[in-house]
């Protein structure tokens, strides 16, 4: 049973978002694909000869070639396995749109899941918690524009945005419990998404993928145990 | 049926340099418009609510936002002119990642240049030479990123080599000296009419950023 995917392996780790983003574009596509997870805490060897740039997380390697930074290889993977379900949208207006939420998403508003709960100050958490409420009001506005009637992002499938978004999920939803049960998806203020949410985390390509709850939950305990100074004060 | 293009920028930005070369080179008309971002303008704002930032390209009354987004979308919609990106999947990958690494590494690091004195700007300055020697090993024998002819990266790029004048005084140290093949490719670019028509005077840049320093209290 010879592929003719040729090699495709992933480097990355079951609890990164941005690993979650190249894993469900092969199984939209239906690739099989050999993931490498890396070692919490350590860098392995093949990580930092095919990403010496960066040495992060994920790295794609097909027949032995890498391609890193999770948007470039959804879009390669995209373009590669042209013959599946297709991810970006194919109207360019519609693809720069699509671009410009993920690198908003990138640039501005993961930061604040990652740094709510990391505050230092009661004043910094709630700041981070604003921006994060806020970025989701700008994203219920997008969704209805963009979606277009249907169930995603991309339409009667999930795309290039819904993956970018659809990534961040998983650690939204552990950042809410740590946060105290603070709503951040609000089924009164944003609605739509929290539909989306829903759909999108049943999806075949992503139940797989994007982790339970209790198991970020978990693994936010040894993060911040990390994280925090040996002494307490 | 019109194609009424409008670019929204100013005219010391990098990012809005990448834009004007991208659509110099393909020979496509448009609308510059020039911000003065210490009163940016209404159709800014309405177009860019979220960042509220330069460049913004209006195309048919629909903005693109975020130079590379805007580049693409240019690369995509006026393909068959002068196109910027390879056609095949693994180089085009190739071409966004080191775009990206120009993105996260060279404004930031360049800034910090010329807003900070002592160990942190000596600092910066090694880091910064360090990206552009990255840049160099990328670039290799190659005329251009792109191989024989002006790519998307080449594009991203070749605005900070209007800044380099600026770095330099600021820094105190000399790319040319570090980063010789650097610079060979950077006069090579400016041989192109879309990159010495967009680039400007480094010695203006170098003006604009003294005052612009007054004007943040940075000494």
């Amino acid at each position: 049973m010879a592929s003719n995917n040729g090699d495709v392996k992933l480097i990355g780790a079951w609890a990164s978002p941005y690993v979650m983003r190249p894993r469900i574009a092969l199984n939209v596509k239906s690739v099989e694909y050999e993931f490498l997870q890396e070692q919490f805490g350590s860098k392995s060897e093949l990580l930092l000869k095919s990403n010496p740039v960066h040495k992060k997380i994920p790295v794609l390697l097909h027949n032995g070639k890498p391609i890193c930074e999770s948007s470039i290889i959804v879009e390669y993977i995209d373009e590669v396995w042209s013959s599946g379900p297709s991810i970006l949208p194919s109207d360019p207006y519609d693809r720069a749109v699509a671009r410009f939420w993920a690198a908003y998403l990138d640039e501005k508003w993961f930061p604040n899941v990652r740094a709510a709960p990391m505050a230092a100050t009661e004043e910094a958490k709630n700041a981070a918690v604003e921006q994060l409420k806020e970025g989701l009001a700008l994203l219920e506005g997008a969704y209805g524009e963009i979606s277009k009637g249907e169930d995603f992002f991309g339409g009667e499938k999930i795309g290039f945005l819904d993956i970018a978004f659809g990534s961040m999920l998983g650690w939204l939803r552990a950042v809410q419990v740590i946060l105290g049960g603070v709503k951040l998806l609000d089924e009164e203020k944003t609605p739509d998404l929290c539909k989306w949410a829903g759909k999108f985390s049943a999806d075949p390509a992503v139940k797989d993928v994007l982790p339970e709850t209790e198991k970020l939950l978990e693994f936010s305990k040894i993060l911040m145990a990390k994280m925090k100074p040996a002494s307490s004060s | 049926m019109a194609n009424e293009l409008i670019l929204l920028d100013t005219w010391v930005s990098p990012f809005g340099m990448r834009v004007r070369i991208a659509l110099r080179e393909k020979g496509i008309k448009f609308e510059y418009k020039e911000e003065d971002l210490t009163n940016k303008s209404d159709l800014l704002l309405k177009m860019n609510p979220i960042h509220k930032k330069i460049p913004v390209l209006i195309h048919n009354g629909k903005p693109v936002r975020e130079s590379g987004i805007i580049v693409q979308y240019v690369d995509e919609v006026w393909h068959d002119k002068a196109p910027l990106l390879p056609s095949e999947p693994y180089p085009r990958a190739q071409a966004r990642f080191w775009a990206d690494f120009v993105d996260k590494k060279i404004y930031d690091t360049g800034r910090k240049i010329w807003t900070t004195k002592g160990d942190e700007q000596k600092s910066a300055t090694e880091e910064f030479i360090g990206y552009l020697k990255t840049l160099e090993a990328e670039l290799g024998d190659k005329p251009y990123f792109g191989g024989e002819k002006l790519g998307y990266v080449d594009v991203t790029m070749i605005p900070f080599y209007s800044w380099f004048h600026a770095y330099e005084v600021s820094g105190n140290f000399s790319i040319e000296s570090n980063c010789p093949k650097l610079m060979a490719w950077a006069k090579r670019c400016m041989q192109h009419e879309s990159v010495s028509k967009t680039l400007p005077d480094p010695k203006k840049v170098y003006e604009f950023i003294l005052q612009l320093k007054k004007r943040l209290g940075i000494e």
